[in-house]
């Protein structure tokens, strides 16, 4: 995750807030709120249920400050809160029964990519679009959870080998392996649907 | 030495990080230069990375951020994060 500032002194935060000073936390969190949310979007796949464990993931973190020991970067910590907060709620929510979080559907098989003769770059001005926005929502959405929590933590929060490793406590291995197999799903569902997305061509044929 | 594409696909994503060892990252430079398909693969699996980072991807709802300060604010005024240690 990209912290607004690089200068924020974080660890210092952290250490006034546990001193008593409360208020730092509004500051310390402010950089994360996005990010935060859109990990418990793909989890929960409708606004307020996100809202409700991102707020809750939020006021863990909080009343926890305190068992953060700095050996990863708080938002690495952040995010496995996230993730754990999810992960609770869909259990209790039983919507479990057809992905179970548990059992992984591991490693097994190999996945084809959609084969196709070329590609023609969607630059990222289509996104102005709901459905494109809606395309790629879906397809992460989609993906069993041990492979969206990767792609989240790599490929939309940008975060390295070792720190979505650390978040998700797998080893860095698997987290390659697992990222792998989550991009060539996402090219297999996605590819063939944005090979017409691109810039609009309105090249009608006139009969 | 020449890789198929079956091959080449399995290093897609570690291509894409750069990660490969370099007599690998050859071998499938190398191939992705006269195989059509794959270099297909390679551009439409980075266009869709580069897609998904995009921050317009997840929006955010109005008044998220006010809604989780004002409810962060009840908590903190309630106590110091310290004596929330065992809650969970």
């Amino acid at each position: 995750m990209n912290a607004e500032l690089p200068v924020r002194d974080e660890a210092r935060m952290i250490a006034s807030i546990l001193a008593g000073d409360g208020e730092q936390y509004h500051e310390l969190i402010r950089p994360y709120e996005r990010s935060v949310y859109k990990m418990a979007l793909s989890f929960m796949k409708n606004d307020s249920d996100a809202e409700d464990v991102a707020q809750e993931a939020f006021l863990k973190a909080f009343r926890k400050l305190a068992d953060f020991r700095g050996q990863a970067k708080f938002s690495t910590w952040l995010i496995s809160i996230t993730l754990n907060e999810a992960r609770g709620r869909l259990r209790r929510q039983a919507i479990v029964r057809t992905e179970s979080l548990d059992e992984s559907p591991e490693e097994g098989g190999h996945i084809s990519p959609a084969l196709l003769r070329d590609w023609r770059e969607v630059p990222s001005e289509a996104l102005e679009r709901q459905e494109l926005r809606q395309m790629l929502q879906d397809a992460i959405a989609n993906l069993s959870p041990i492979y969206r929590e990767v792609l989240l933590l790599r490929d939309v929060e940008e975060c390295s080998i070792e720190e979505t490793a650390n978040a998700l406590a797998i080893t860095a291995g698997t987290v390659k392996v697992r990222l792998h197999r989550a991009r060539m799903m996402m090219q297999k569902e996605l590819a063939p649907k944005l090979k017409n997305a691109g810039p609009r061509r309105r090249w009608f044929q006139w009969s | 030495m020449v890789i198929e594409c079956r091959h080449v696909w399995d290093y897609i994503s570690d291509y894409i990080d750069d990660s490969l060892a370099p007599e690998t990252r050859e071998l499938v430079q190398r191939h992705l230069e006269h195989c059509e398909i794959c270099s297909a693969i390679l551009d439409s699996s980075r266009n869709i990375i580069v897609l998904s980072a995009d921050d317009r991807v997840f929006e955010v709802p109005l008044g998220f951020s006010e809604r989780l300060h004002a409810r962060l604010s009840e908590e903190i005024g309630r106590a110091p994060a310290e004596s929330f240690r065992d809650a969970d």
